[in-house]
Order: structure tokens, then C-alpha cells, then sequence
């Protein structure tokens, strides 16, 4: 096999079957950007850093710029186009609208899946505890402390879907 | 950036990694949880021909308990490793520190294997290994060996893996009686690096008294630092204030850390004299509490 051949990428994305081919070194958020066309999720700094690019990876928050697409073969991932349902934006995203949890919105779908993750293990969380969950994204804008609200306020909505 | 072309396997065996890796020697690199492969990929610091990924091989994602050893997979998931109710029974020091390795995304991910053979020198999980005296077990041709990891531990993110070789496992001494642990770093914010970290386990006599100590740093050289002349003078002394500050004093006159962007050489040899009194104090606190 040549390195520029491409292989077949079978993944389920938001519930759906999806399918594509690409060579085995592009990265699982460019296979999801251009092959998909899913541009919800960002690409940041492209080192596992800034957190931009966190999607859900079979259940748990996962960086997909730090990980190839041929490594996500087979597996379940949601991305922040599979937040709202039937137009009705996710409390977590109505959350963070009513609390300003964003402003240029760059770092918002990386937030948005770090904090449903978060918010999965932590359904009553303190604010300390969310300031640590979602350190592992870089925000520019907000100073943080919309986002913390939007988190806070979002928790017991979160626990009355499940 | 994104990653230069590379060759893709998928060995379904340690045996059929073991022949790529044979095959392809120091033209190929190993694939595990990513965490630091992928970015090196990215910035093209690593730029292999071959990539041999080993999440397709069964087998090699367990924790359990083998003779007295806690024993680890290589690419069992450092989040796993977090939330096992095993691993903080019997290794309370390992589970203190993997809440500081990265992020909860990092550790979704990474593997433990993969950290110990990526060897940072300022990793968590080598000077856990290095405190409690673990071993790395490691496969090649010619079947298996077992390392001790002041042998493992080479250099600056340098192991004494042949490129021919696999880390497939780590075992860590299980928990003694009246022994206490701690695992304290300061990094500049939540799931950065340590500027430095310290590993600490503190065993006490029916007494009360220091039967034996043991403390490994990371951070401050180029592999995990196992400060056995300092935590020595401890042994039949009772635990106090003193006898901490002392240690700490002496780790931090032997050591000579490098500066760098995020810290100096002098801020890191001060704050490992703190961070030794602190999870001595602690270890000492818990070994006296029972509760590891």
C-alpha cells in the first residue's frame, strides 16, 4: 500500500451512518470538516491544546485534532451539530445563551462537548470543580465566568432529560 | 500543521507489531493513545515512515492483580487506570496522580504505556514508577524482559527501548501495611505540565517510626530523580516537621534542574524542597490514618 492511497472510514456521526475514504495521516476533525462536511467542530491550535476541537468520541470527550481519522473506524462520535434536536436548541447551548457563555463563539463547540462530558459525571457540580472541567479549553473572549454560569445553570436541566 | 504521509498498520498481535517493528526498525513509531505522538505528527517534529498502531491488539488493556504486583496493560486508558476501585486500593499513589496527568480528554485517550515510553521528563506517571520501585515489563524478538526503571529511564523522552521492542506492561508493587503515599505538583495552571512534581511513600514501624521512605521527583532532570541518600536519614526517626524540612532541604541542594520558559533552575530546586516536606507530611498523615 503507498502512503498517499486512502482507506475506508466507517463511523456512526450523530446517530447516523457515515462513511468516507482518506489517507491513513489525516486527522479525525479534517475528516469530519471536509469529508463529512460537518464544520461545527473547530480546528484550534492542531496540537491538543486549546480544546476547540473536542467532540465525543464512543461516549467520552476526545480531542479530534489529536488523533487520526482511520483510529476512529467503527466508532460512535457526537459533534455539536448533534446537540440540538428537532430545532430546539440542547440546554446546555440554551444555557450558555441565556448566561453568555460565549461571544466570538470559536471555542463554543469545544466548550459545549467538554461540558456535557463534564456534566455526565458531575451532575451537581461545585464551581470549582467546573472552572477544572473545562480548563482544558482556551476561551479569548468571556474571562471565563459566563461560561461557568452557563455550565452551573445548565446542570439540573441536564439531570431533568435523563 | 497536519502530519507528514506515513505508512498505516494495524497489527492484530503483540507478535505481528513485533515483526513490523522488526522489519522497519528506527523508520517506525509506535501508535498508542496519541496524546503526544499525534502532535509531534502535527508540528512534524516525528516524522515516520511507518506508523504501527497498537489499538487493535487485544490483550493489552487490563489492570489487575498479579503476585503481589498490581499489573497495568500498556494501553489500558489512563482514564480506566483513574477510575479503578482496584488501583486505589492497591496503589492509592498512582490514583492520587492521575488526576493531574492532562485533561479528563487526554486521559480518555492516553494510555499508560504510552506515557512510560514516551518518557517526559516532567510526566507523572515515570516517577510513580520510579518512587515505588515498579517494574516495565518489555517484548521483542526474543520474548520478554523485565526493567527495573532506573535502567528503563535513559534520558530526555529516551527509554532503553530497542526500536525493535514494545513496552506491553507495568507492574507496581501493591500497597504495604502502615504505609502512607502522596503525589504533590505545581504546574502553572490545572493539566499542564509539572513545573515539578513529587512522589512520596512512607512506611511506618509498629512503633510509629520510619521503618522506610521513598520519593522520586519529576520535573527537575532529564528522567524521574529517586532522592535515596535525602529520604534515607529518615529511617528510625519518628515523622515531625523537622525531619521533613530537612529532607526537603536535601533533595533540593542535590538537585540541578535546567530553566526553562516556564520555570528557573533555582524556582524549581525551591519548590522541590517544598512539594518533598508537603507529601512527606501527607504521606506520614495518611500512613498513620490507615487509609494509604
Amino acid at each position: 500500500m503507498k502512503m498517499s492511497d486512502k482507506v475506508p472510514v466507517r463511523l456512526t456521526v450523530n446517530g447516523t451512518s457515515r462513511e468516507g475514504r482518506c489517507e491513513p495521516r489525516k486527522l479525525l476533525v479534517d475528516f469530519l470538516r471536509e469529508d463529512l462536511g460537518l464544520t461545527g467542530t473547530h480546528v484550534g491550535c492542531e496540537h491538543g491544546i486549546c480544546g476547540a476541537c473536542t467532540i465525543m468520541l464512543n461516549g467520552e470527550a476526545a480531542r479530534s485534532c489529536i488523533m487520526l481519522a482511520v483510529q476512529a473506524d467503527g466508532a460512535e462520535i457526537v459533534t455539536i451539530e448533534g446537540l440540538a434536536q428537532a430545532g430546539q436548541l440542547h440546554p446546555l447551548q440554551e444555557a450558555f445563551r441565556e448566561h453568555h457563555g460565549l461571544q466570538c463563539g470559536f471555542c463554543t463547540p469545544g466548550m459545549l462537548m467538554t461540558a456535557l462530558d463534564f456534566l455526565h459525571v458531575h451532575p451537581d457540580p461545585t464551581e470549582a470543580e467546573i472552572r477544572e472541567g473545562i480548563s482544558a479549553v482556551l476561551c479569548r473572549c468571556t474571562g471565563y465566568q459566563g461560561i461557568v454560569n452557563a455550565v452551573k445553570a445548565a446542570a439540573p436541566a441536564l439531570n431533568r432529560s435523563r | 500543521m497536519k502530519p507528514p504521509p506515513f505508512e498505516y498498520f494495524t497489527p492484530a498481535s503483540v507478535e505481528d507489531a513485533l515483526a513490523l517493528l522488526g522489519e522497519h526498525r528506527e523508520q517506525a513509531k509506535v501508535l498508542a493513545g496519541g496524546q503526544s505522538l499525534v502532535p509531534l505528527l502535527n508540528f512534524r517534529l516525528a516524522r515516520p515512515r511507518y506508523l504501527v498502531d497498537l489499538n487493535g491488539i487485544p490483550h493489552l488493556d487490563y489492570i489487575r492483580e498479579e503476585d503481589g504486583w498490581l499489573a497495568i496493560g500498556a494501553m489500558t486508558r489512563q482514564r480506566a487506570v483513574e477510575r479503578s476501585a482496584l488501583v486505589r486500593d492497591r496503589c492509592p499513589l498512582l490514583a492520587e496522580a492521575m488526576p493531574q496527568i492532562g485533561h479528563v480528554q487526554i486521559r480518555n485517550r492516553g494510555t499508560i504505556g504510552g506515557s512510560l515510553a514516551h518518557a517526559d521528563p516532567a510526566a507523572e506517571l515515570p516517577a510513580i514508577v520510579a518512587a515505588l520501585g515498579g517494574r516495565l515489563v518489555v517484548r521483542g524478538p526474543d520474548g520478554e524482559r523485565v526493567m527495573a526503571p532506573e535502567r528503563f529511564f535513559v534520558g530526555y523522552l529516551t527509554t532503553a527501548l530497542e526500536p525493535f521492542e514494545l513496552l506491553v506492561g507495568v507492574r507496581l508493587p501493591v500497597r504495604r501495611s502502615r504505609t502512607g503515599h502522596a503525589f504533590v505538583e505545581v504546574s502553572r495552571r490545572h493539566g499542564d505540565f509539572a513545573l515539578v512534581g513529587v512522589a512520596a511513600a512512607l512506611t511506618l514501624d509498629a512503633a510509629g517510626a520510619c521503618a522506610d521512605a521513598a520519593l522520586a521527583l519529576t520535573g527537575v532532570g532529564p528522567t524521574p530523580v529517586v532522592a535515596a541518600a535525602a529520604t534515607r536519614v529518615l529511617v528510625g526517626q519518628r515523622p515531625s516537621a523537622e525531619a521533613f524540612q530537612e529532607v526537603g532541604r536535601r533533595v533540593s541542594e542535590t538537585l540541578e534542574p535546567d530553566s526553562d520558559l516556564h520555570a528557573s533552575s533555582e524556582y524549581r530546586k525551591h519548590l522541590a524542597g517544598v512539594l518533598t516536606r508537603r507529601a512527606l507530611t501527607r504521606a506520614a498523615e495518611r500512613a498513620r490514618g490507615g487509609e494509604g
